[in-house]
């Protein structure tokens, strides 16, 4: 048995680990970021006396003439077409509220859910009474976003690649659905991805990290497969062996993982865990590179302060080098 | 408790690595995650300490105050605790619950004669006596708080100076009591025997030490041991409203006290190299 004990070791700044020349200009609600009144005002930022003044806590970025503030650290902000991971809070009447890290719980209409089997017709009574067949509270789904609420409008898709072409099931204008501003709204992505996750383990990152990328499901070549949420929730999860269309995924797979799979699972997640505790940007081959590099080490090693920082220099090292 | 809700594959996922002995983060069954311990942190205390382990944060500060004795029990000071939960998901009232069932374990672990030995806290029987209250702050709460409370107790009444007073007499016999002059003239408490929580969840056919929020989410059961520095079992407590056989108890407990002892060695160890460097040494705090 392993019983660590220390000292608090104070942590050293971001620039100095790096050694990096260019200081971020970092600001804070209420700094000034410039009196030149020439630029354009972007994100979090607000014009006041004649200054431009910073409104959230982040980084100053400038492109030619606009000015916006990044914040460093914010709840996810729903973008149309973002791959997310969300667990369901609530049932309710034609739909789930699933809980994605965001200002207010996103919102998984019945329409626009997957029927098993893949069939495609108007939800009917019955499948109302059968929701909590499907989804239950805890549940974790993977879904696209595919409307960013703000007026009462809505239009839905599915999408089937059995038929390779959308199927519209548009429905006519919610006005009085109550709603609340901006929740987000979710459709699940089947593409041969299970919408419902099965068993793995589930890492919750801040949204920033989370770099925007082509595909988000990837099946790395150590053995488990991933999934980096936009919003955050990373779902790391054993490879399966074959795809599984027809059941939609709804009938997770609960035999039990085998002890090399739970090995790399385990070591992927302390991984990520690393990079994001040293503000790494988390993509498939930075934690790939990760994973490399914390090879030598015992897993639960990998959590240990020192370790983590040789860990992730390394990464930093190969991405580096892959770039240039 | 603060909890976390799972859906049910990934708690089959949970219980099925306990099984093999390869928990969601790498660790076996019997290992903790790292745990910082900083002493001396508050400064209007007498005594302070601060426990991270894992993503559960710890402050517990102790005040020396004067007070009169306990009527069956003249020659002895006594200690009270106090336990605040200051975390978010605790808004409001929500938190007491929680914090008078840590206090009132916190009761029970130190009601016995040996764990601290309270007759040096004694001024003058019958009349004045120390009495040291114990505040834990949850500062958050990620799993396992019972022994980070008491590991956090410990390093404070380890950390504890309490002035050193004498008792003057007049002629006519009222009795004065005197500080010394030197602030640093100050009386420790014996730490040997105070004991420390070890919880052990039970979590399929086995148990685990140090459960995260997410393996404690799979367990229906768990046995708070509280074990000194020898391996002596002060008091024992199930939680949860599952059941555990009695062979699983035994089980636990010898667990239990094994666990315990490494724990006071690493504890013992840590604070005594903080105190070996002095009182220049640089101090962490909140802001590091």
């Amino acid at each position: 048995m392993a019983m660590e004990m220390r000292l608090p070791v104070a942590r050293k700044p971001l620039s100095e680990r790096l050694g990096r020349d260019t200081k971020k200009h970092l600001v804070v609600p209420g700094d000034t970021i410039t009196t030149d009144t020439g630029f354009m005002r972007g994100h979090g930022t607000y014009m006041g006396e004649e200054k431009l003044i910073a409104s959230v806590a982040g980084s100053v970025e400038r492109v030619n003439k606009l000015i916006c503030v990044k914040a460093l650290k914010t709840r996810y902000i729903g973008e149309v077409g973002d791959i997310v991971v969300g667990r369901i809070t609530e049932v309710q009447q034609k739909r789930w509220k699933v809980e994605t890290n965001s200002r207010l719980d996103s919102v998984l209409l019945l329409s626009s859910m997957n029927l098993p089997g893949g069939e495609l017709r108007r939800r009917s009574a019955e499948d109302e009474l059968a929701m909590r067949g499907f989804l239950q509270e805890g549940d974790l789904i993977s879904a696209e976003v595919q409307a960013v609420f703000s007026d009462g409008a809505v239009s839905l898709h599915t999408r089937s690649l059995k038929y390779g072409k959308d199927v519209d099931l548009s429905c006519p204008a919610r006005t009085r659905h109550g709603f609340a501003p901006s929740s987000t709204h979710l459709l699940t992505y089947p593409e041969a991805h299970i919408s419902q996750l099965g068993q793995g383990v589930l890492v919750q990152v801040s949204p920033s990290l989370v770099k925007r990328q082509k595909t988000h499901f990837h099946d790395l070549p150590c053995g488990a497969s991933v999934i980096l949420g936009n919003n955050g929730f990373i779902w790391i999860y054993p490879t399966p062996e074959h795809k599984e269309e027809e059941a939609g995924g709804f009938i997770a797979n609960l035999e039990p993982v085998s002890l090399a799979d739970r090995e790399v699972i385990s070591r992927l997640r302390n991984c990520i865990i690393s990079l994001v505790t040293q503000r790494m940007m988390l993509y498939d081959t930075s934690i790939l590179y990760c994973y490399e590099a914390s090879l030598p080490h015992q897993i639960k090693d990998i959590l240990k302060p020192e370790i983590m920082e040789e860990i992730v220099m390394e990464t930093r090292q190969r991405l580096l080098e892959q770039e240039g | 408790m603060a909890s976390v809700t799972l859906s049910e594959a990934e708690k089959v996922y949970i219980v099925h690595g306990v099984q093999e002995d390869l928990r969601v983060d790498g660790r076996g069954c019997e290992d903790y995650r790292c745990v910082e311990v900083e002493t001396d942190v508050v400064s209007n205390t007498s005594g302070s300490a601060r426990v991270k382990l894992g993503h559960t944060d710890i402050l517990v500060g102790v005040k020396a105050e004067m007070g009169t004795p306990k009527l069956e029990k003249p020659n002895e000071g006594y200690l009270e605790f106090f336990v605040d939960c200051a975390t978010p998901e605790f808004e409001g009232r929500g938190g007491d619950d929680l914090g008078t069932e840590i206090a009132n374990t916190l009761y029970r672990i130190f009601n016995n004669k040996s764990s601290v030995d309270l007759k040096t806290l004694c001024i003058s029987p019958r009349e004045h006596c120390w009495v040291l209250y114990v505040d834990v702050l949850l500062l958050e709460c990620g799993g396992n708080l019972f022994d980070a409370i008491s590991i956090a107790v410990k390093a404070a009444l380890f950390n504890t100076r309490i002035p050193r007073v004498r008792v003057l007499e007049d002629e006519e016999g009222s009795k004065d009591i005197e500080l010394s002059d030197d602030p640093y003239d100050c009386i420790r408490l014996s730490v040997e025997n105070v004991p420390c929580i070890v919880t052990l969840c039970k979590i399929g056919y086995r148990h685990v030490v140090d459960a995260t929020l997410q393996e404690e989410a799979c367990s229906l059961a768990s046995l708070l041991v509280s074990v000194t520095s020898k391996g002596v079992v002060t008091c024992m407590r199930k939680v949860g409203k599952g059941s555990l056989d009695p062979e699983s108890i035994f089980e636990m407990m010898e667990t239990g006290k094994r666990v315990g002892k490494v724990l006071h060695a690493s504890l013992q160890s840590v604070v005594h190299k903080e105190e070996s460097l002095g009182p220049k040494r640089q101090k962490v705090g909140f802001l590091g």
